[in-house]
């Protein structure tokens, strides 16, 4: 049973997720007595190539291809579909990533399969493989399993699996080209500059103490009670991306996978739910504090202190007693 | 500038959600609904772009009859005119499966650009938009924050990770996936409200579009639903909201000493 895991990479460095993937094919070959191979796409490539060829894999295969320069979904699709037609591979894994998003959907459907996406983990009932999947913005939970045939397409959100459980090869493992043409295929779309909106203004990422704001504050106006409490704590003010979508704070204050990633010392998370964009930008936080009023909201799943209730309730009396400590 | 948005109707936010008894999905008797929020964006980018570049917006949504609401909502908008696409053979079908109910749709449609959300809230499978666009055979794009319409061209802003953006160029038609907080989307006004009552919603069944009940056969199972154990052992603090904020600072204090 072959197990790929697609590696991704971005000026010259994997993606650390790709670590992660390799893990979920580690557990997942052991399961199913199966072999877990990397394929690489992209040109000067062999110094990533040789990095994943230290872990303990059965190969690393690796397409060259100066049409795979830079990421197009076009590329990646049309090396992939050459890939999985002369290998077939029983599973194809790759992290949830936005370049995933982007393609594994179109290679999924240029093979008639299916793709289970966004999977937390997986276990193995009497030979077949079940998902478990975020539905409801991680609320809730899903079991999902392929009702159809190989080849197997999954992607795994970040943290899923943990990179630091990667078993190493006790030597380099064997790397092998694949030799596909890509000269006929048509790459539609034309990748430009990447870039940074205009300089950050507020660098979250050293602040000992953040009050984090989310879509339960309901108005702009509502945020001088976030204001004032950030203001007893001494603490800078943070949000998620509902509020800044809606201007009520600048982008810069956004937390999350498109946002800011911060570890303060505490996080407070107010009226903010804890879907995994978030979530990914601030579970590195020491103390993590949350005030909402839905007992199953997922940020209670990593709050080292829950408050289930009103936020318009909790927060003013939670100024006040700061000020009383103050003086 | 023909447009068609994709949009799909979910539960209201802020809802406390119950699992159906036999735990395959949730409980949708009491629900109230409302358009998949990157779906509303994408709304109102295709608006936009019909202000300044003429054209139409035709809105189209696969579900049951409730979804006739989200519908009209567009409509009053300022989308000209709805698909619906409405039987009971398409319910529950994965990403695949609704992608290939929509591609049949709008196959029968001739358009310039097709908008999807980035990701529904309910499935959430990242999937559907990009699907599509395969099966019709369109160069798209995703999680995208700003259009630019040059000369049968786009030149679109895609989000990546970590406050990175990257500028990508494609031909049209194509179809995009628009991602939360490209634009501020506009209300209703009365005026569009009274208006939509007369636009036009067509209503598509499997027989319609040449599909049969065997070819939509899901390629991935839902099992079962459940609300996750939570891993990690938050402490819970209770009482008035003046105690449990004097037992914070407390904890805060003391405990994880942060203050
Ligand atoms: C590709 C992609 C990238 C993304 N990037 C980011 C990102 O970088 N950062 C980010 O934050 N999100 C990001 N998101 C969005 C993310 O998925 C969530 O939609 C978002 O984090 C939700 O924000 P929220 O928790 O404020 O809002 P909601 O999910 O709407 O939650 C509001 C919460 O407030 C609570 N509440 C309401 N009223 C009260 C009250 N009176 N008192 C107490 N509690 C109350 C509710 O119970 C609810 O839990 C991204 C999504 C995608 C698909
Ligand atoms: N039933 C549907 N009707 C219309 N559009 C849909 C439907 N399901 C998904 N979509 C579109 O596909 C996008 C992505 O959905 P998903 O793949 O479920 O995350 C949504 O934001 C919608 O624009």
């Amino acid at each position: 049973m072959k197990i790929f895991v697609l590696a991704e990479h971005r000026d010259g460095k994997l993606n650390r997720a790709t670590w992660e993937v390799i893990v979920a094919g580690q557990h997942l070959a052991a399961h199913l007595k199966g072999s877990v191979s990397a394929v690489l796409l992209g040109r000067d490539i062999r110094g990533l190539a040789e990095e994943l060829a230290a872990k303990r894999l059965h190969e690393v295969l690796v397409v060259e291809d100066e049409r795979l320069a830079e990421y197009t979904p076009d590329g990646y699709t049309a090396a992939l579909i050459e890939v999985i037609r002369q290998e077939a591979p029983a599973f194809v894994l790759m992290s949830h990533t936005y370049q995933a998003r982007d393609f594994a959907p179109k290679l999924a459907a240029a093979l008639g399969k299916a793709l289970i996406s966004d999977c937390l983990g997986y276990r193995v009932d009497d030979g077949t493989v079940i998902y478990t999947r975020p539905i409801f913005q991680g609320k809730i939970h899903a079991d999902v399993r392929f009702a159809d045939d190989p080849p197997y397409l999954v992607t795994f959100q970040a943290g899923a699996f943990r990179a630091d459980e990667i078993e190493a090869a006790s030597e380099p493992v064997p790397i092998r080209a694949i030799p596909i043409d890509l000269s006929p295929v048509p790459i539609r779309t034309r990748p430009l500059e990447v870039f940074r909106e205009a300089k950050q203004a507020v660098d979250l990422s050293s602040a000992e103490r953040i009050v984090a704001v989310g879509r339960g504050i309901k108005s702009e106006e509502n945020l001088a009670l976030i204001r004032q409490l950030a203001e007893a704590l001494n603490a800078e003010i943070g949000a998620s991306r509902p509020v800044c979508d809606s201007g009520w704070l600048p982008m810069d204050r956004q937390i999350g996978s498109s946002g800011q990633t911060v570890s303060p010392k505490l996080y407070l998370a107010i009226g903010i739910s804890g879907a995994i964009q978030h979530v990914v930008g601030m579970k590195g936080s020491r103390t993590i504090v949350a005030i909402n009023k839905d007992p199953e909201a997922p940020i209670f799943d990593i709050a080292d202190y829950g408050i289930v209730g009103d936020l318009f309730e909790i927060v003013p009396a939670l100024i006040k007693a700061l000020k009383q400590l103050r003086e | 500038m023909k447009i068609i948005v994709c949009l799909k109707q979910v539960p209201k936010r802020d809802l406390a959600l119950r699992l159906n008894e036999a735990g395959t999905w949730i409980a949708e008797a009491d629900l109230s609904w409302e358009i998949n929020e990157p779906d509303a964006y994408a709304l109102e980018e295709a608006l936009r772009l019909k202000e300044r570049l003429g054209g139409e917006v035709i809105v189209c949504s696969l579900g049951p009859a409730r979804v006739e609401q989200a519908l009209r909502e567009a409509l009053a908008k300022g989308a000209d005119r709805a698909l619906h696409l409405l039987d009971p053979a398409f319910e529950g079908l994965d990403a695949f499966n609704t992608a290939r109910v929509l591609a049949e749709a709008l196959r029968r449609e001739s358009f310039d650009l097709i908008l999807t959300g980035l990701q529904s809230d309910d499935h959430g499978y990242a999937q559907t938009g990009v699907i599509l666009a395969e099966l019709l055979g369109l160069p798209h794009a995703t999680i995208v924050m700003q259009i630019e319409v040059l000369d049968g061209r786009l030149k679109v802003k895609r989000e990546l990770e970590a406050g990175w953006f990257q500028w990508v160029e494609l031909p049209l038609p194509a179809l995009l996936t628009i991602q939360s907080g490209i634009n501020q989307p506009r209300y209703a006004t009365l005026k569009g409200i009274m208006g939509a009552k007369k636009k036009e919603i067509r209503r598509l069944a499997l027989a319609d579009l040449g599909l049969s009940a065997q070819e939509l056969r899901n390629k991935q199972e839902l099992m079962r639903v459940f609300f996750p154990t939570k891993a990690k052992r938050t402490e819970f603090l209770e009482g008035t909201p003046e105690e449990i904020a004097a037992r914070l600072v407390e904890k805060l204090r003391y405990e994880a000493k942060v203050l």
